[in-house]
This record gives structure tokens, C-alpha cells and sequence, in this order.
């Protein structure tokens, strides 16, 4: 089994400032919180981000968004976080949404090697449509969806044993998975490293294949909207 | 929003009567999410939420709550006897394959003909669509769950929605914190009021035609 559990220093230099990253999580939940603080104090900027969403202002993702590390964000909702709101009516952040099902269809066609996908989510919405091929199959008209890859993902999971087999954590879940595949380097930071073995190799969500390198997690540093 | 958290849970509760035991129902985000509060009654409904789970149960009491099990709003939720955990592609199946009985979701604007629009502020800050779309188009019934008015006392409900549309006729049901709507082939008919509203508060704040059912359920 391949060595894959790292410190987190010799797992960022990955990480470069002008490139493109999925990140795991919904509404910051199921982000990684350990890799996005070392993300900041390491100064990576211009980013490209590949996300659910813009998390909150002071919670997961949304960090780097308040920080003014991002340029650009794929996303399918940005309304919890009024900083992306902001940078977006300024111009400062360019901001490309997906309906939040055609999003994780794009990255999972990245991640299993497909071009893209058909879908008819949005083909009568002319600002979803607008720039997209119509493709017609089976006599059905359909939007061509293209695929979505990036130069890391990082992700959140619960368990990872040394070859990056992972599982996750009940809505922790997420894009996790479909990211895990999507990147050429996926860094899965997680709860607990477990002994070879020791994971059900039936219960397991994410193959080690997927899985460049792990991480222990630090654990969350913001305090959750409920709290 | 702008609404007390009564008013809020008389439109929850209300919503929640259109569930029938079985149903598979999705719940978005704001007033909404409260309908799984109102649920005793029904059996083996499940509820669904866009970030991978099926069978939400009600709120958990304050210290109980997993950080790690939220609904898609952000909030902590418990899961019912039979849940699952699953992925957003596996969750946007559910959706788009035509699973989900039901969505209850919010809205800025609805025509008379059903069209939803939630997901654009022209000249305000844009939030994105987020999963609506999928579920506005694919669920077999869509309840919208929303203030009458404005902030500013503008009609919600109108003849033509003037705000980017999320998807076209599509809506079946408006509930207010005044009204209850059916959309029908006929327009739209009032069938409940909110008390203490009357049938003409609610015609004089509705910007399009409505037809007034006979008997007229008073919401209390």
C-alpha cells in the first residue's frame, strides 16, 4: 500500500497561487478547515474555486473569499456569504453558477473521465442556456454540460487508512466524493487515520486511487451559524 | 424575511397539511424548513435535503446537535427510522429522475401561470440558483412558501413575473402569511386566508387576477 498520509507542510507546496481547486463542502460543512487556514497563512492567492457554494463570511470556504484570495468561484449559490455577494457587484470576484445537480454532475464527469453531460435542467432559462450547445438525443433536446476538472481538491472526509481509502461523515458528505475524483492532486484531510485494514472494504465511498495524499484534520477554528 | 416566527410556523403548519403519509418531500431553505416541525401525524414520510440526506426528522434539542449533520440552510437536523447519507449527484438524482413527490420552496416573485422566480435581485446582490431549479422543474408538485408583499408593500404575486425566472409554470401552490393560492388552467383561485386578513386585503395586494372559491378555509 502506497504511503499517503503527510504533514500538511509538504503537501501545500501543491497548492499555487493562480490555480484551480475543488473544495468539498456545503453551506462549510464537509469544507476542510485545516488546509483552508494553512491556504491563508501561506499567502496562495488568485485562485479559482470549485465549490458548492461561498460558505459564510467567517466559516470554511468563505474564508478565502473574505481574505481576498479568490478570483473566481464555479458555484451553484453564493447567497449565504454577502462578501461574495459584494465582490461580485464590484467586479472584483467573477462568479459562474451551475444549478447546484448540473454542478455535481460536471465534476463528476471530470472525475470518471467524461467530456461533459446532457441535461434539460435550465434549457428554457435563457441565462442558464445562454453559450451551451443543444444537443438532441432520443428526440430529446438537451443542454451539453461540460466537464469540470481541477489542479487539486481538497477534501473533507472521516476516515482515510494509509491508502486513502475514505469514508465520510452523513451530510459532511457532499461534493466530497465527486471532487476526490475530479483533480489531477487530491489532498483528503480527515478526523482519524486508521490502520490498513480496518475499513470495510464494502463501506468505503472514495477509493485510495483517488486519493494523492491525507492529512490529519486540526478541526473546525469558526464557530457554526446555529451556534 | 421579516416575518415573526409565529407567523412563519402558522404558514409551516399549513404547508405541512398538503403532505400525505409516503411522500418523498424536499424542503428549502427559510420557512420551509420549519414544515418538518409539523409533521406528527404522517407516516413514512420521508424528507429530503439536497446536501444528502433522506429522512430528516425534527430539530435536535439544543446541545444535541452534530456539526457534521445539517440541513441544506446550515442547520442541524436528526435523521428517521430507514434515513440515508449520499452524495449531491446522487441526491440531484433523486431530483431530476423524478423521485421527489413534493418541494416546498421560497420565492421573490410567482405568476399567475405558475412561473418561479427565486434566484435573481436585479441592481442587489445575486445569490444563485442553488438546487432550485432542478427541483422547481422535476418535482411532481411545487409549494411555495413566501411573504404576500414586499418589504416595501409590493406584490409578490403577479400577472407577469418582472425578475429572471428559475423555471416556467411550475408552481401549483402559493401559501402567505395572508393567503393560501391554487394555481389552476383557470388562473389563480384563493381558496384560505390568513386571519386576520380579509378576501379583499388579500385581492388589493395581489398585482394579478384571482378567483375566490366558494367556501373559503379561514387559517387561524
Amino acid at each position: 500500500m502506497g504511503q499517503k498520509v503527510k504533514k500538511i507542510e509538504e503537501v501545500l507546496d501543491v497548492i499555487k497561487s493562480g490555480s484551480t481547486i475543488m473544495i468539498g463542502g456545503f453551506g462549510g460543512i464537509g469544507n476542510p478547515p485545516t488546509l483552508i487556514q494553512a491556504i491563508l497563512e501561506r499567502g496562495i492567492r488568485d485562485l479559482t474555486i470549485i465549490c458548492n457554494d461561498t460558505g459564510f463570511p467567517a466559516i470554511g470556504v468563505g474564508k478565502l473569499i473574505t481574505n481576498g484570495r479568490v478570483k473566481k468561484v464555479i458555484v451553484s449559490h453564493i447567497g449565504s456569504n454577502p462578501i461574495a455577494g459584494r465582490l461580485m457587484e464590484e467586479g472584483k470576484l467573477e462568479v459562474e453558477f451551475s444549478p447546484q445537480g448540473t454542478l455535481a454532475e460536471r465534476i463528476r464527469a471530470g472525475g470518471v473521465g467524461l467530456g461533459g453531460v446532457l441535461t434539460d435542467v435550465g434549457i428554457d432559462n435563457e441565462i442558464v442556456q445562454k453559450g451551451k450547445k443543444i444537443v438532441e438525443a432520443d428526440g430529446r433536446k438537451y443542454l451539453l454540460e461540460t466537464a469540470l476538472t481541477a489542479d487539486t481538491a481538497i477534501i473533507f472526509g472521516k476516515e482515510s487508512d494509509h491508502f486513502g481509502n475514505l469514508i465520510y461523515d452523513k451530510s459532511a458528505r457532499n461534493m466530497n466524493p465527486l471532487m476526490a475524483m475530479a483533480a489531477d492532486y487530491t489532498i483528503a484531510e480527515v478526523e482519524s487515520i486508521v490502520p490498513d485494514g480496518s475499513l470495510d472494504a464494502e463501506s468505503i465511498i472514495t477509493p485510495g486511487v483517488f486519493v494523492q495524499a491525507v492529512i490529519k484534520t486540526d478541526g473546525v477554528n469558526w464557530k457554526w451559524v446555529w451556534e | 424575511m421579516g416575518l415573526g416566527i409565529e407567523i412563519r410556523s402558522r404558514i409551516a403548519r399549513r404547508a405541512a397539511q398538503e403532505i400525505s403519509d409516503g411522500m418523498i418531500v424536499n424542503l428549502g431553505i427559510g420557512i420551509p424548513s420549519l414544515v418538518a416541525n409539523f409533521l406528527e401525524n404522517k407516516k413514512n414520510v420521508m424528507i429530503q435535503a439536497e446536501n444528502g440526506i433522506l429522512g430528516i426528522g425534527k430539530s435536535p434539542a439544543k446541545g444535541l446537535e452534530d456539526k457534521n449533520l445539517c440541513n441544506a440552510g446550515g442547520y442541524p437536523v436528526t435523521v428517521c427510522e430507514g434515513s440515508s447519507y449520499f452524495d449531491s449527484s446522487i441526491a440531484f438524482g433523486m431530483i431530476r429522475k423524478g423521485y421527489i413527490d413534493m418541494t416546498i420552496l421560497g420565492a421573490l416573485q410567482v405568476s399567475e401561470e405558475g412561473d418561479l422566480a427565486n434566484w435573481i435581485v436585479p441592481g442587489k446582490i445575486v445569490p444563485g440558483m442553488g438546487g432550485a431549479m432542478e427541483l422547481a422543474q422535476k418535482a411532481k408538485k411545487v409549494v411555495v412558501l413566501m411573504n404576500h408583499v414586499t418589504k416595501k408593500g409590493e406584490p409578490k404575486i403577479m400577472e407577469t413575473c418582472t425578475l429572471p425566472l428559475t423555471s416556467k409554470a411550475c408552481v401549483q401552490l402559493i401559501i402567505t402569511d395572508r393567503a393560501v393560492i391554487e394555481v389552476t388552467n383557470e388562473g389563480l383561485v384563493l381558496t384560505g386566508i390568513m386571519s386576520p386578513f380579509t378576501v379583499e386585503e388579500v385581492i388589493h395586494s395581489t398585482a394579478a387576477p384571482l378567483k375566490i372559491r366558494k367556501e373559503i378555509e379561514v387559517i387561524f
